[in-house]
């Protein structure tokens, strides 16, 4: 059972590594934003395979905080977005 | 009873793995930034719920299980804001295809 959940999380790395073609093709800022969304999430299917794999728990911790940061990452992106709003109470209803 | 707990778990991390694939495949075939994005984050979050699905019966205990399916709603969480605001700043911007 571990060998074939180690074999998925290979599986999901190595889909999320051809998803990350995009950073180079862009074209969009946001496209780039969009293959690093996709390594958070793979990121996270693949150290909850591990962790499950290996009897590992807390990785399961890991999975988490990476989750975090990738929820960061989208809004810092936005935040800091060339064209972008202001942060601020107005940001939200500028469009 | 192992073995069907076994197969259940192949059968939805396999499922899991394809939705990753498709998520992939979407991001580089789509041709504008807002189906790029659909696919990104449905197929993705999906193929993570499947994977979290798979993982149930071999986590330890409840809490265990409690916690990686308070993860995957996490993800969900974070994945549809993150959508949003992505869809905010990049649709906007380039004339769409």
């Amino acid at each position: 059972m571990a060998s074939f959940l180690l074999g998925a999380a290979g599986f999901v790395l190595l889909m999320v590594a051809l998803g990350l073609v995009r950073i180079l093709r862009g074209p969009g800022e946001g496209d780039r934003l969009m293959a690093a969304q996709l390594l958070g999430t793979g990121g996270i299917a693949a150290l909850l395979l591990v962790a499950v794999a290996t009897r590992a728990a807390p990785v399961v911790d890991v999975a988490l905080a990476l989750a975090l940061l990738a929820a960061f990452a989208s809004v810092a992106f936005v935040v800091g977005a060339p064209g972008a709003a202001p942060p601020g109470p107005s940001a939200a209803d500028d469009r | 009873m192992s073995l069907l707990r076994d197969l259940f778990t192949v059968v939805a991390v396999s499922a899991g793995a394809f939705f990753f694939l498709a998520g992939t495949v979407g991001l580089l075939r789509f041709p504008d930034p807002l189906s790029r994005l659909h696919a990104l984050t449905k197929a993705d979050n999906l193929g993570l719920g499947l994977v979290v699905l798979g993982l149930l019966p071999h986590a330890d205990g409840w809490l265990g299980a409690l916690k990686l399916v308070g993860i995957w709603l996490f993800a969900l969480l974070a994945g549809a804001v993150a959508a949003q605001l992505i869809a905010r700043a990049a649709g906007s911007a380039p004339p769409r295809a």
